[in-house]
């Protein structure tokens, strides 16, 4: 078996493809807005910590 | 046993573990999901029915099933917090919700994909896909409402409301194929034995069990934050070794 005819698919490739590769940029998507999420949140008790309203 | 449960209840204690299972579920997750692509592209052999398409069964599935347990998970933290009054449950609900969202339309989608070479359409108004599209929109209105209230608390408890009554729709979901007549296939997979190839079948489960541990690890990553958010008056919050260290800004 070739790589042209394994994503091929025997004519289902748009299919299988465009499957995974939603499932993929989703993933990936979710993975860097959580890591972001933390970044800010973060950042933002650093700034109430240096404006002295922690407490 | 002597562990005391309650301990981990609190949401100070909790966020340290929860920072420190991360790894143990994320790359677990990655390398179940490499294994999980290989046999169900390498090994499975081609259907005899659905040729190549069926392939997209191995992504399907495992993305459906948790879009719907994701759901009842959240809906039973939501349910403990409004019982209970336990901050973390509630909390918990908050992160699950995004990530059932995306879990629901990602099944939408591959259903989609799936329906149009098999079935000649990409949508139908069958009793499964409509059931699945109300999940995708209770997870949208439970962001959308706790997004709407100010009062942490509040939102909680409405938010966990409209998960309660929401949940009703999971088994309408799951036995959809079973009630009504529809185009969509019987359940794949079946406490009885199922006709599958051995490898099929083995593709699906290693699959599921990576999709279940990347949503255990990407919550775990968003409640934290949720916390530092909701707890950032307090004490532990500003003794962190990441807020107390950090650099300047």
């Amino acid at each position: 078996m070739n790589w042209a005819e394994f994503f091929a698919m025997k004519g289902y490739g748009l299919y299988v493809w465009g499957s995974y590769g939603m499932v993929l940029s989703v993933f990936v998507i979710e993975i860097m807005l959580v890591r972001h999420k933390r970044k800010i949140t973060l950042q933002q008790l650093r700034l109430m910590r240096d404006a002295g309203d922690s407490q | 046993m002597a562990i005391n449960w309650f301990k981990y209840a609190a949401p100070a204690t909790f966020y340290g573990l929860a920072g420190k299972m991360i790894p143990y579920f994320a790359w677990p997750a990655a390398i179940l999901f490499a294994a999980g692509i290989y046999i169900g592209f390498f090994v499975a052999p081609t259907d005899a029915v659905q040729s190549e398409a069926y392939r997209i069964i191995f992504i399907h599935v495992p993305v459906s099933i948790l879009s719907m347990f994701i759901y009842l998970v959240m809906a039973g933290y939501a349910a403990l917090g409004l019982i209970f009054n336990t901050r973390l449950s509630s909390m918990m609900a908050t992160a699950l919700a995004p990530t059932g969202a995306l879990f629901a339309f990602v099944a939408l989608w591959t259903g989609a994909l799936w329906g149009k070479p098999m079935w000649g359409a990409w949508w139908v108004w069958d009793a499964r896909l409509t059931s699945e599209l109300i999940l995708l929109f209770l997870y949208l209105g439970f962001i959308a409402l706790q997004a709407s209230i100010d009062d942490p608390r509040r939102a909680d408890r409405a938010g966990a409301l409209l998960a309660i009554v929401g949940s009703v729709n999971v088994p309408i979901i799951y036995f959809s194929v079973k009630w009504w007549n529809t185009l969509h296939q019987g359940s794949t997979i079946k406490f009885s034995d199922t006709s599958m190839h051995i490898a099929m079948k083995q593709a699906l489960f290693v699959m599921l069990a990576a999709c279940w541990l990347y949503v255990i690890a990407v919550t775990l990553v968003r409640v934290r934050s949720i916390i530092l958010e909701r707890e950032r008056n307090t004490q532990w919050v500003s003794e962190l070794e990441e807020i107390r260290a950090g650099e300047q800004l």
